[in-house]
This record gives structure tokens, sequence and C-alpha cells, in this order.
């Protein structure tokens, strides 16, 4: 009866919904939480067994000290060194971890440089007018495009070269001992997959290689221009550096959006079943979602596990690359004004 | 150098000096002003590239597409308005894309009713209520679950979700549209949070110090002042959620089942665009032949339904963006 004291009851009212929306809210904001819990704690029952030699940790612990290994031997080695089976027991993810590797590694390569040059010539040097603006536009609506499409996009333009070439053309560059093997078209090879991996990521790096460009303050450009500077002297000794951290930050993120990607490869028809390392850009190649989606729509529990102790390694690399790009903003960012 | 520094500084040699040196060595100059060009070009065709693969996409499935009606067993009024999706079963092939649309549409209903309202309520609560020590604390969380591959949700919709659901009701069979659904809604939840989150913070303080002035609640000026201001933006982030549910592939193709038809009931199989892509990719279907043509069909609806939906959530974004300063 405290509250009514002197108030009108609307007031009361008020004061009512408002707390009962901050305990909605509390609600709302902790489910986020919880969902996060239950998805590590599930994919961690599941997977971990696949990893982490359970028996070999308990003898370390509590066994005598005779049986007590290093901590060497905690883990299954062999879930990393092993190629796909049939057999559960006996698969491993090495050829899906070189295929990631070597495909992410390719995208990164080409999508920096041109991500980064785009965002510098819309910033630094487009002249605003109809055309700067519908590129822009056109940058903004690509990164709705849903990555399935850029898979279709991937397997016209780099795996069959829009039938340039013909089906079994002799175009090639070095020979298949070369790791710079190059043969046209490019077909399902992990070139074409990078290639395809580097379309979808290329809007996220434009737009926030822009949104870096445009935090840098004027007055630094207009102190090396008055020095005499030429505009790319400006920018490669001026706005580039103090860009910089942001522009990691966001390839960072890019790219592991990159690692984890399945659809367009999905569409390229790389190969389920793979026993060989890559060795040249024209290596079939698989990769560790593409993996997981293979472990994981089979119906057996041993290979959904087997898809979960993959989905611990992918997360892994992601959450360090995720930490490296917090880093980098934490150390490298410095207020400019 | 030295002769600019030293010496009598009436003396007509150091004058000759000082202007040959000001009037810099036009050699270099023009070096400079053609090394600009190339790399001016040079940049131009990066973004030009991006254009370039708008481009292409769009040709390569326009013309696709019109191959595929090109063949007997596909007329465009079957295709827009049939009600059977059956490329692969039985002996008449049916190509009618009702099905998909609907299977695509009853997936993101479930994931827009689960993550629309409890993204903006969470980012309300970000924003307006919050300390900044919780912020600290729950952004990250935010970021994690928004780098999060979607492959891991659809094991996660496959391996919990479905369980789950199973356990209220045994309607729901191993893969049905609810367990697909809330797991490309836990998918989109990160960007309608942070998108709209973003527009809430956009708003300035005036507007709210004048309405606490008035003796608003925290309440009243949430959903009354800083909602409508930030109105804009949070229809933006939930078009471009929507537009992720949508292309949505990994999460369908594992969770929601294979077969196309319609149907509302949220715990049953149905097929989305992008899953029937999948199916025919991976392989079920030769290449060159009507079915694999009818993909690239469904691949132009699905990308003029989620190019459309962009460009009005961009369009929204700056067309009624409210400008303070």
């Amino acid at each position: 009866m405290k509250a009514d004291r002197g108030l009108p009851a609307s007031a009361v009212k008020r004061a009512v919904l408002n707390r009962g929306f901050l305990v909605f809210c509390l609600a709302a904001t902790s489910l986020a939480v919880v969902i996060l819990a239950v998805l590590i704690i599930s994919i961690t029952v599941k997977g971990l067994p696949w990893i982490v030699d359970g028996a070999a940790v308990k003898a370390t612990f509590y066994g005598t000290s005779a049986d007590a290994g290093s901590w060497k031997q905690w883990i299954r080695w062999e879930f990393f060194t092993e190629y796909a089976s049939r057999k559960a027991k006996s698969a491993g993810i090495l050829a899906p971890l070189l295929g990631s590797i070597w495909a992410v590694a390719i995208c990164a390569i080409v999508a920096l440089p041109l991500g980064v040059g785009t965002a510098i010539y819309l910033e630094e040097f487009a002249p605003k007018n109809r055309v700067t603006r519908y590129i822009e536009t056109n940058i903004r609506n690509l990164s709705g495009v849903p990555s399935i499409v850029y898979g279709i996009l991937g397997l016209t333009a780099f795996a069959r070269m829009f039938g340039v070439f013909g089906r079994d053309s002799n175009f090639v560059i070095g020979t298949p001992e070369d790791w710079y093997y190059i043969h046209f078209p490019f077909g399902q090879s992990v070139l074409t997959g990078g290639l395809t991996l580097m379309l979808v990521i290329l809007p996220i790096i434009i737009i926030s290689s822009q949104e870096a460009f445009r935090s840098v303050p004027k007055s630094m450009r207009e102190a090396s221009l008055a020095m005499g500077a030429t505009k790319w002297q400006t920018v490669w000794n001026i706005t580039q550096p103090a860009a910089l951290p942001m522009i990691l930050t966001g390839a960072i993120l890019a790219i592991s959006r990159a690692v984890g990607e399945a659809a367009p490869l999905l569409v390229l028809g790389v190969p389920l079943f793979i026993t060989s390392k890559p060795e040249n850009l024209m290596s079939d190649f698989t990769v560790l979602p593409f993996q997981i989606f293979n472990w994981a729509g089979r119906p057996q529990d041993d290979f959904r596990e087997l898809a979960a102790a993959a989905i611990i390694v992918l997360l892994i690399v992601l959450l360090s690359f995720n930490a490296i790009a917090v880093l980098i903003r934490q150390r490298l960012h410095r207020p400019l004004t | 150098m030295s002769a600019l520094t030293a010496g009598n500084p009436n003396d007509p040699a150091r004058g000759a000096l000082i202007a040959a040196a000001s009037r810099g060595s036009p050699r270099s100059v023009a070096l400079r002003k053609r090394t600009e060009r190339v790399i001016r070009a040079t940049l131009f065709l990066c973004a030009a590239l991006s254009v370039l693969s708008t481009a292409t996409i769009l040709i390569v499935l326009a013309a696709e597409t019109i191959s595929f009606f090109e063949t007997d067993e596909a007329t465009v009024t079957d295709f827009l308005f049939g009600t059977t999706w059956s490329p692969l079963l039985g002996a008449e092939k049916h190509f009618g894309i009702l099905p998909l649309i609907t299977g695509t549409l009853l997936v993101t209903v479930v994931a827009a009713a689960f993550a629309l309202p409890l993204g903006l309520v969470t980012a309300i609560y970000l924003s307006e209520y919050a300390r900044p020590k919780v912020r600290a604390t729950l952004k990250p969380v935010l970021e994690v679950l928004a780098g999060v591959p979607t492959v891991v949700y659809g094991f996660f919709a496959l391996a919990v979700i479905t369980p789950g659901l199973q356990l209220f009701s045994d309607k729901f069979g191993s893969y049905n549209a609810m367990s697909a659904g809330l797991a490309v809604g836990i998918m989109i939840l990160p960007i309608v949070c942070s998108l709209s989150e973003d527009s809430l913070r956009a708003v300035p303080k005036s507007l709210r110090e004048g309405a606490y002035a008035l003796g608003s609640t925290r309440f009243d000026v949430s959903t009354r002042v800083v909602v409508p201001a930030a109105l804009s933006g949070i229809v933006a982030a939930f078009l471009l959620a929507i537009t992720r549910a949508i292309g949505e592939t990994m999460i369908v193709a594992l969770a929601a089942g294979g077969l196309a038809r319609i149907t509302w009931r949220p715990w049953d199989e149905t097929q989305t665009m992008t899953a029937y892509m999948v199916q025919i990719f991976l392989g079920d279907a030769p290449a060159n032949g009507v079915e694999y043509k009818s993909s690239y069909a469904v691949a132009f609806v699905l990308f003029l339904l989620t190019l459309g939906l962009t460009i009005i959530g961009n369009a929204v974004l700056r067309r009624f963006r409210e400008e303070y300063d």
C-alpha cells in the first residue's frame, strides 16, 4: 500500500509496467546466453570423446605412476591424421582440415586486395556521381545475396569458365607437380572453391574497409595533401596506416565467415569422400563445414558424434580468429581525434 | 643544400638554385602523375568487379531459367502457379514452385516469430537498461552467436531442438519445419539485435532526457520515444534478417527434410527453395536434365526475392533515417 500513498493510480500502473518490462527484457536477454550455453554443452558432450581419449586422461590423474602418460596421449591424434572412412572409429578430418586451410588462404589472398582496393577507390578517389552511388548500392545489395547463389556464380565463372575453354582443354600453367599448377577451366578444384568463397566475403570486406577509411579524420588527409603529397601517397602513407586496425578486424571477421561457409561449395559439386591431401591449386578438396554437413546428415549416432567433434575443432578455430580480431581492436586502435 | 643555407643572401646563383628547387623536376612529376592514373584505374577496376559479379549472376540465372522453360516439361504458368513440385518422383514431372515458396515462408515465419521480438527486446535492454558492465559481458555472447557457422546450427537443430520438440509432442517427425525455423531464428537473432541496437543508440540523448524531464518511466522512454525514433533502422534490421532467413541453406538442408508440399503445420516435413537446390546439386539429378535446370529457375526466384528485400531494407534505412543533429 506504500506505492499508492499520494500517487495517482496511473503512476502506479506505469511503475508496475516499467518493472514488468525490465523483467521481460532480462528474460529475453538471458535466453541468448542460455542458447549459447546449451549449444556449447551439447556439442562438447557429443563430440569431445572423439577428440580426447578419456581413458588416458583418467590414467594420468588416477592411475599408478607407471601408466601415467604425458598429455600428448590425451588426444586421439588419429582424428586429425586420418581421412574420411566408412567406419566411424577410423574416420578423421585430415582432408577437410587441409582443404579448409587451402581454400580460405586462396580466398583471403584474393579478397583482401580486391576488397580494400574497392574501398580505397570508393572512399578516396571516386567522384561523387551516379556511377559511384550505383556501385555503392550494388555492393550493399550484394551483401544480402544468399551464399548458395554465389555457388552458382562460382560454378559458371570459375569451374566451367562459361564454357570458353570447352570441357577438356589443354590450356595449362605449370605441371601437376607444381603447387601453382592451373588448368583452364578450373573445374571442382580448391582454386575454384577459394575464389567462390572470395565472392561471398568480398562485399563484407568492402563495407567494413569503407567504414575504416571513413573513420580517418579529414584533417589528416588535408595535412598530407598540403605538404604536396599526391592522392595515392596520402592514401598509402597516411590514411591506410590509420585505418589498418579496423580493416584487419573487419577482414578477420569476414574470413571467419568464409571458414564456416558450406553452401556455395556444395553447389560446386565438391566430392563427399576425399582421401588425399590437396597438392596443387587444381586438387580435389573438401572443407570442414562440408564434412560436418555430411556427417551430421547421417542417421548413425557415431557419425553425428563425429560431426560434433569436427564442430569443436571448427569453433575453436573461429573463436581464436574472433579473439585475434578483438586483440587487434584493443591494441592497435587509438583514437585519431 | 649548402648553397641554399650559407652564403650571401643576395647572391644571384643562390636565387637560381631556389627557383630550380621550387619548380621541381618536371620528369618526376609527370611520372608521378602517370603512376597516380594507373593506380586510380586499377582501383576502379576492383570496384567495377563487384558490379560485374552482380551482372554475371543475373545473366547466368536468367539464361539457365530461359533454357529451363524451353524444355517440354516446364511452362511459366505451371512454374509460377502450379501447386505440385515433383521433379524426381513418379513418371510425370511437375514444376510448380508454390510448395517450395510456402515451405520457405513457413520456416521464415517460425524464425521471424522467434527472433524479431526477442532480438528487439534484447536490443532495447542493451541500449536502454543495461549497465556498461552487463553490456560488456552480453555483447561478446551475441558476437559469438553471430560467428557460429550455419552448419553448426543445422547440427544443433537435428541433435538438440528436434529431440526437444519431440518431448512436447510426438507430432514432430525427425525432420520438421519448426526445428529448422527455430535454428534459423537463433541464427538471425544476433543480426536483429545488433542492427536494431545500432539504430536505438543513434537516437540522441536529448530526446530521452526531454522525456525523462516530463516524468516518463524508462519503459515510456523506450517504447514511446526511442523505438519510434529508431523505427526505420529497426524495420531495416528486420528486413535484412528475414532476407538471411530466406537464403539460409545448411540448416534447412539438414533439419527441414526433403518433401516439397504446401503445408502450414510447423511439425510437418517441408522443403525450402535452398534445400531443393542442395538436393539437386548434391547429385540426385543428371546434369543438363530438366531437374538440374529447374534448380536454376528456383535460384533465380530466390535471388530476385532476396535482392528485392535487401533493396527495400537499404532504401528504408536511407530514406526514413531521422536526422537529429
